[in-house]
């Protein structure tokens, strides 16, 4: 261990401002790409599952509409 | 080995492989990326010269240099798809756009950072910098081309026609401080015979650089899962993927 307190190491030997800052934006950009993608990915599987229920609808009111008119 | 290789061109079968990869690749890169960040901040040696500023090393070389190398593999996914007519290949190229910009913008971010205490400035129109800028110009105009176009196949061809003309920076950036008088330090770690730098400095870079080119392929088979699943939308096999999926979640 290079530092002998949290302070210390908190303040990486005056360079605590421009190290952390560094770190931090690294990590908040590294995490905001990942979380993008994967709402990428569950919208994708919603817009899957929507369409086939709208696609369901469609096919329910068409035979519906086809049973009323043929009697 | 073309036989070996020429099933993953096949949508499905590339989505199955990125779904066997992405754990590994998390899994791995997290470990590394730990590692190498709790070593490069508070067990690896003070600079000399720099203090605990060079601490910023740990992020911003593995960034730089990947943002390079991803560039690259696009640059050759954008290729093998003008070459063998692949749609799997130009998906890779646009999967892989996002987070090479991502990697770009961390480089020249990490170095404004290093560069206000050391050179006492954020930026300046250094050549090294200043390619490197225009490396995130390219990444953004890869992605917009590719965004401009309906037919996604066209998409395709015309962003990998500028994602390759656009390698002609690559070389640039590399030797930019050999080239040109700039306020940029030299290569320390590429110079492979003899790096001039601390062993004890090294191993935690190293291992960082791992753990960041693991992060990479980790995300880039995740988006690459998600571009497949976008132009394969209404194949039998997506549907019954998505009905799975769905199932998986109800339990």
């Amino acid at each position: 261990m290079q530092f002998d307190s949290l302070d210390a190491f908190l303040a990486m030997g005056g360079y605590g401002f421009y190290v952390w800052l560094s770190f931090g934006i690294t990590a908040i950009m590294m995490v905001l790409i990942t979380f993008q993608t994967r709402m990428e990915h569950r919208t994708l599987l919603v817009q899957i599952s929507t369409e086939k229920q709208r696609k369901a609808r469609i096919q329910k009111a068409r035979k519906r509409q086809h049973d009323t008119q043929t009697p | 080995m073309w036989k070996w290789l020429h099933p993953y061109a096949k949508p499905e079968r590339a989505y199955q492989l990125c779904t066997t990869l992405t754990p590994w690749f998390w899994g791995t890169a997290v470990v590394c990326l730990v590692i190498g960040t709790v070593w490069g901040l508070a067990f690896a040696p003070q600079d000399y010269q720099q203090g605990d500023s060079f601490r910023i090393i740990y992020i911003h070389v593995p960034s730089a240099m990947l943002s390079m190398s991803t560039y690259v593999a696009m640059a050759i996914a954008a290729l093998v798809g003008i070459i063998w007519q692949w749609r799997t290949a130009y998906m890779t190229m646009i999967a892989m756009a996002p987070i090479g910009a991502t990697m770009t913008f961390i480089a020249l971010v990490t170095g404004a950072a290093w560069g206000k205490p050391m050179w006492g400035a954020w930026w300046v129109w250094d050549a090294r910098l200043t390619s490197e800028l225009i490396l995130l110009f390219l990444y953004f105009g890869v992605i917009a081309l590719y965004s401009a176009f309906e037919d996604k196949q066209q998409a395709g061809k015309a962003a990998g026609v500028m994602a390759l003309v656009g390698v002609v920076n690559i070389p640039i950036i590399h030797y930019s401080v050999e080239w040109w008088n700039t306020l940029h330090q030299g290569a320390t770690i590429t110079k492979l015979d003899k790096p001039s730098i601390a062993p004890e400095m090294l191993w935690p870079l190293l291992i960082n650089l791992l753990g960041f080119a693991l992060f990479i392929a980790a995300v880039t088979t995740m988006r690459l899962r998600n571009e497949i699943i976008r132009r394969e939308i209404h194949r039998p096999w997506v549907q019954s993927l998505a009905e799975q999926k769905e199932k998986e979640h109800a339990i």
